[in-house]
């Protein structure tokens, strides 16, 4: 097996990332080189071949050009096996890389099992085990399921280049507005899931939040229906926290919420499904409706 | 116009799952069924473009056996024309590219200017068949929209990246756009439009006439996550959970 790895980079900066590439990489002790499309300033420092194509030609988020230099680089590499993050950028190529290489696409792999991998199914509630049918494979990491390489050596570097056209145009990046408050700075972070049910009940967990002196915070739906400010969220697209308590109110634990607060020292969820992933990361589960709970702890704590 | 929007229908992700005898799907009977959340999403965004161009034809498409009839009038009250389902009693034994491929086979002499999808299921998550149609259409695909505009044959979208940034991203139709959370607030069918969308044209075709390639992934098995997690579970009373809630944070954290 001989693996390439694509590496991610944005805005001037070589992402951490690429290091659980390659921590995938020596787990699954294969060969591997790498493919970038970056920049000679930041280059992953790992002893390895790199592939390296100018983002400044190429473009940050170009694609068509991005899967032609990626198959370029597979052909010389003469690799088996593609390997992505599962991310915004993983995402969005490896199924074009997939096809144009008649393999198959193995999504968000979680962990090596056996001659196959281990991918999460139903919100992480089961574990699908899968295996390619083909002699080559596409895979995506799911971010944070590997351990991050040790960052040491440089690669050996050959240039691509590639005319293929272009089939969308990128127009720049935008950072969402900075919010009012700073999450991650919070000791005590109470947030509330969609199984608080309707935006009124969003003021049931502002008032435990602040009956236990902390902020409250939000899942995404929450936010996305409006009930919640967007700097509430908390998770990948949100806002990463480490407060010294964390209560999970009505939140499932899709993954996505945990890459945002598993950090936190002390973790309390509270929901109706004693099976919800958010017990895996929990200190305690309290299996009870949120709407009865929350109402009763505040009153205990204020009296 | 010519518009499409492939939706998928999955389990209430609430429901408690059992592993079938197959042991590589789970139990189908006894969940409670829906239209998959990105979909919703979908669905909605293809009726507001129709909205807005006022001249546009809108049809849905859902592969799968009988049950997804229901997804299918769901989406057809909420603004589609015409509904197509691909009928397939063994759609959850085919793998992504299995689908994605008869979706393109469907799609292929239709001149669909814009097609929505999800980017992707609830149950899977694999994220592959809007990709993968779009590629198979050669046509472009713009990934994990969180906002769609549409002016005079080009989009523009905004894709979600991580940590709260965002790429503005355009490309001309024909083309494929996968849809994120939040993209919108899909509309609740009203009554009328339900009784409207009874009379709406519901085609089927058999999986058989479109699907010719062999799957490129085989599943071993599906099981339960290994508990890592040793949360201590709590049951009980209301009273007597917030009493033993307030003993534990004053013993285990600096906080009370
Ligand atoms: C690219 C991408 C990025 C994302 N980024 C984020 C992010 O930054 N943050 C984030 O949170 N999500 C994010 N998500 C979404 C994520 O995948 C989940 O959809 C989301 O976290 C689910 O939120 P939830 O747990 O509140 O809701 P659900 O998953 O719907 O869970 C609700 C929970 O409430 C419980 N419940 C129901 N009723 C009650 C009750 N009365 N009392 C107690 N419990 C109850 C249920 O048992 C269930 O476990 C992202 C998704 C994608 C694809």
């Amino acid at each position: 097996m001989k693996a390439l790895l694509v590496g991610e980079y944005r805005e001037g900066k070589l992402l951490e990332s690429t290091y659980e590439l390659v921590g995938f990489a020596q787990k699954l002790g294969c060969e591997f080189e790498l493919f970038l499309v970056g920049t000679e300033a930041a280059l992953p420092q790992v002893n390895a071949k790199l592939y390296l194509a100018d983002v400044a030609t190429v473009g940050e988020y170009n694609p068509a050009l991005h899967k032609q230099l990626i198959l370029d680089a597979v052909d010389k590499a003469n690799a088996d096996t593609v390997v992505f993050l599962h991310s915004s950028s993983g995402w969005d190529l490896a199924p074009r890389v997939a096809l144009a290489l008649g393999a198959a696409q193995l999504s968000e792999v979680v962990e090596i099992k056996g001659d196959g991998y281990l991918l999460p199914a139903c919100n992480a509630k089961l574990r699908r085990t899968v295996k390619a049918a083909t002699g080559k494979s596409v895979i995506t990491l799911q971010a944070g399921a590997f351990m991050p390489a040790e960052q040491s050596g440089a690669p050996q570097v050959e240039k691509l280049t590639t005319s293929t056209p272009a089939q969308s145009e990128f127009l720049g990046y935008e950072q969402a507005e900075a919010g009012q408050v700073d999450l991650g700075k919070a000791e005590i972070i109470v947030s509330a899931g969609r199984g608080v049910g309707k935006p009124e009940n969003v003021a049931m967990i502002q008032a435990l939040a602040e009956a236990l002196g902390g902020e409250y915070g939000a899942s995404r739906p929450v936010v996305d229906a409006g009930w919640a400010p967007h700097d509430r969220q908390v998770g990948t697209t949100g806002q990463v926290v480490s407060p010294k308590l964390y209560v999970a109110c009505g939140i499932s634990g899709a993954i996505q919420h945990l890459a945002g607060m598993k950090k936190s020292e002390f973790i309390l969820a509270i929901n109706t499904d004693k099976d919800a992933p958010i017990g895996e990361v929990a200190d305690v589960l309290v299996v009870a409706d949120i709407k009865q709970f929350a109402p009763a702890l505040t009153a205990k704590l204020a009296g | 116009m010519n518009i499409l929007v492939c939706i998928k229908q999955v389990p209430d992700m609430e429901s408690r799952f059992k592993v079938a005898a197959s042991g590589t799907w789970f139990e189908e009977s006894d969940l409670a069924w829906r239209i998959n959340e990105y979909d919703e999403f979908a669905v909605e965004q293809a009726v507001k473009l129709k909205e807005q161009l006022g001249d546009a034809d809108l049809t849905v498409l859902s592969i799968g056996p009988a049950r997804v009839k229901e997804a299918l009038k769901k989406a057809l009250a909420m603004g589609c024309e015409r509904a197509v389902n691909i009928v397939d009693p063994a759609a959850a034994e085919k793998d992504s590219f299995q689908i994605a491929s008869s979706i393109a086979a469907f799609a292929k002499d239709k001149s669909f200017d814009v097609i929505f999808t999800g980017m992707q299921s609830q149950d899977r998550g694999s994220g592959q068949v809007g990709v993968l149609v779009a590629e198979l259409l050669g046509i472009p695909v713009l990934t994990t929209a969180v906002e769609f505009e549409y002016t005079d044959g080009s989009i523009t979208v905004r894709r979600e990246l991580e940590g709260g940034l965002r790429a503005a991203v355009k490309a001309s139709t024909p083309a494929l756009v996968t849809c994120q959370l939040g993209l919108n607030t899909p509309r609740y069918p009203t009554l009328p439009n339900i009784m409207k969308a009874k009379k709406k044209e519901l085609l089927e075709i058999p999986i058989g006439e479109l699907l010719k390639d062999e799957a490129r992934l085989t599943t071993l098995a599906l099981a339960y996550p290994e508990k890592k997690g040793s949360a201590l579970v709590l049951e009980g009373e209301i009273g007597e959970l917030v009493d033993k809630v307030i003993g534990i944070l004053k013993e285990k954290t600096s906080v009370l």
